[in-house]
């Protein structure tokens, strides 16, 4: 049975009946990484250096060193990146459970909302809406919030930084809380810098998603890109981290599975 | 008065780019010390401890009493312009492309008679004259003879210009225009006449009121610049390096920490990437088109300034990975330096003492306004020096450290 499905799968490949679709962004030195006060440890953002290019350095080849720090780019969140998750097994980079990171997608199209107001918070009712006209959010599926941020190609527009901070959209506390109490999901997957909110410090908890999700043992994907091409729902996604010792999170390539 | 300097006409793209030749540059160990007081803005001779005869030219030994007891003095330079002419032909390539060449023979008040390069609004002989040292495109001090009261447009006299790095007319790179520095150099820099400023920006998407200010300025151009990113370090010099007559890299960062108080190597890391490997960037991206065009024009590529820190003489240990950073650049500086030489390219370094920034916040004046180090690295252009301590604290920690360098650090690591 499951030996034929992996068959029609890979004719549904092979046929164009099942599309692959790219939710990660070009890890550039470009890409804007997380914003904190000067004082604070820096995250890297990504940075290539040239060992050579079929120069003096090495005749016939061309290769790079490259630097990044483990959330940079698009990149996945790891329990053991937050205070709450500190202690949980498995939390971290080499010890998440791959069974865990193919699974199906949810996708709650927030993109009206967020261009309307850039610190839009998806709340329960926005969830339970979306739920009534697709159907309830399965047990261990990845929610994925599509605000069309990614189409922000100016980095300073993507960052929306003000003299308050950061100004970009994310779940609520108690969405979050019923997303992982009520509906046991996988992940919380973002097209921002961050699965919370630009001003998420000023929620209850600061950083709810962060805070409940990886207490939870739950995962985060953050900086993705075209969710606008993933349906809300039916689509499934596959997204490994770099197996890294004892990693908080990892820049990753996200694919999803995409029927039609 | 000196004919004042007219802005050049646009080159002429058909003809080969004029290549630098440097003046005869050989010097004798003793004669470096005259170089090295004018790297320093000073003019310096030997004085015999023994007699009081100074020398000249420098030597091992007193010419009048034979005491090896000799100490570089500062000079005043006045005396008698005893003879002038102009030189039409050399054997010097250099002198050859500059002829006529004015040249006169001073009877300095302190002693000796020197050849000096002749500024054109002195003379003709006899007369007095002031005599002071300057470095020329070999990088090695020359002296020169210069009027005694203040003429108008005495910094364009067409000698004098080959050892000055004067930014009038001229395009110029400030590599942050982010901090209140930047700013300032922009600004007094744009005040001296220069043509075109541009002013780097890193991470646009931490905006800067001053940076978007000073980008509505007719001269200032914002180019797209991040010294820890190859890549950007090579785009920039892509687009500009083949126009920047003087660069100046004011780029830094500084976190206050010494060793123990902060765990790990993050802050000592960037330090090091933008203060030292953004040097390194910088050097081999803008570094050959500047040396290439080194004697493009009359107001062609000349200088390429540094600012870095009176720490990187003597670590300050509260502030000792900056402290170390800094001593990185200055050794890498003096590498450049040496490279840049044979085109005749200076290489300026600026250290200031305690900038009046946010990272200088907890420490009492006095402090260096970025206005003041804005002004002592125009200076610095006009003077041709190579060597700047802006300001009270740098002063004296330099004071410190030529008597003794070792007693200095003592005083600092207590
Ligand atoms: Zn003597």
């Amino acid at each position: 049975m499951a030996a034929d499905s992996l068959v029609l799968l890979a004719a549904d490949l092979a046929g164009g009946r099942v599309r692959v679709v790219d939710l990660t962004h070009t890890l550039s030195p470009d890409f804007p990484p997380i914003v904190l006060p000067p004082e604070c440890g820096q995250s890297w953002p990504f940075r290539q250096e040239e060992i050579s290019r079929y120069d003096d350095r090495g005749s016939g080849w061309y290769w790079n060193n490259f630097s990044c720090g483990e959330h940079t780019g698009t990149h996945f969140d790891a329990p053991a990146h937050w205070i709450s998750g500190r202690d949980l097994p498995n939390g971290t980079t080499d010890t998440v459970p791959v069974q865990n990171l193919i699974g199906p997608a949810c996708v709650i199209d927030c993109s009206a909302e967020s261009a309307a107001d850039a610190d839009f918070l998806l709340t329960v009712e926005f969830l339970e809406r979306w739920e009534a006209r697709h159907g309830r959010i399965p047990t261990r599926a990845w929610v994925l919030m599509r605000t069309d941020w990614s189409k922000r190609t100016d980095p300073v527009a993507y960052q929306n930084l003000d003299e308050t901070g950061q100004h970009t959209p994310g779940p609520s506390s108690e969405a979050v809380r019923f997303l992982v109490q009520e509906r046991d999901v996988m992940g919380f997957g973002t097209e921002t810098i961050g699965t919370d909110a630009g001003q998420a410090i000023h929620l209850k908890p600061p950083h709810p998603c962060h805070y409940y999700m990886h207490g939870a043992g739950r995962y985060g994907l953050q900086c993705l890109t075209n969710l606008d091409q993933l349906p809300p729902t039916g689509a499934i996604i596959i997204c490994p981290p770099l197996k890294m010792l004892k990693g908080s999170g990892s820049p990753l390539r996200v694919l999803a599975l995409v029927p039609g | 008065m000196t004919a004042p300097f007219t802005r050049p006409k646009r080159k002429n793209p058909v003809l080969r780019t004029r290549l630098p030749l440097p003046p005869p540059g050989a010097r004798s160990r003793a004669a470096l010390g005259l170089s090295a007081a004018a790297a320093m803005g000073k003019f310096k001779l030997q004085v015999c401890e023994a007699c009081r005869c100074v020398q000249y030219p420098p030597r091992e030994a007193c010419g009048s009493c034979l005491s090896p007891r000799l100490r570089w003095r500062e000079q005043d330079g006045f005396g008698e312009l005893l003879a002038d002419t102009q030189v039409h032909l050399s054997q010097e390539p250099y002198f050859r492309e500059r002829a006529p060449w004015r040249i006169g023979m001073v009877r300095l008040d302190a002693g000796p008679t020197v050849i000096v390069h002749l500024h054109s609004a002195c003379g003709p002989a006899p007369c007095r004259v002031r005599v002071g040292a300057r470095l020329d495109k070999a990088g090695q001090g020359v002296l020169i003879g210069f009027p005694v009261d203040e003429v108008a447009n005495m910094a364009d006299d067409r000698q004098l210009r080959e050892m000055t790095c004067d930014p009038k007319f001229r395009k110029v790179l400030i590599t942050d225009g982010k901090t209140a520095v930047g700013q300032a150099l922009a600004r007094t820099i744009i005040a001296a006449g220069a043509d075109l400023v541009w002013v780097g920006q890193a991470e646009p998407w931490k905006r800067s009121a001053g940076l978007e200010a000073l980008s509505a300025l007719p001269q200032v151009a914002i180019v797209p610049l991040d010294l820890t990113d190859s890549s950007s370090v090579v785009e920039a010099a892509g687009s500009i390096g083949g126009r920047v007559d003087i660069l100046i890299n004011n780029a830094e960062v500084h976190r206050t920490y010494g060793i123990s108080a902060r765990n790990g190597t993050d802050a000592a890391r960037l330090e090091m990437d933008v203060n030292y490997f953004g040097l390194l960037r910088l050097a081999q991206g803008f570094g050959p088109a500047m040396r290439g065009r080194a004697a493009d024009g009359a107001a062609g590529a000349t200088a390429w300034v540094n600012l870095l820190s009176i720490y990187a003489l003597s670590n300050f240990p509260p502030h000792g990975t900056f402290s170390a950073s800094k001593a990185a650049a200055l050794s890498l500086s003096q590498a450049l330096r040496a490279e840049m030489r044979g085109s005749g390219i200076r290489v300026i370094n600026v250290f200031p003492g305690p900038i009046d920034d946010e990272w200088n916040q907890p420490l009492p004046p006095p402090k260096l306004a970025a206005e003041a180090l804005a002004k002592s690295v125009v200076s610095a252009l006009k003077d041709g020096v190579e060597d700047v301590y802006p300001g009270d604290v740098a002063q004296e920690w330099l004071a410190r450290w030529e008597e003794n360098p070792k007693v200095l650090e003592r005083e600092l690591t207590a």
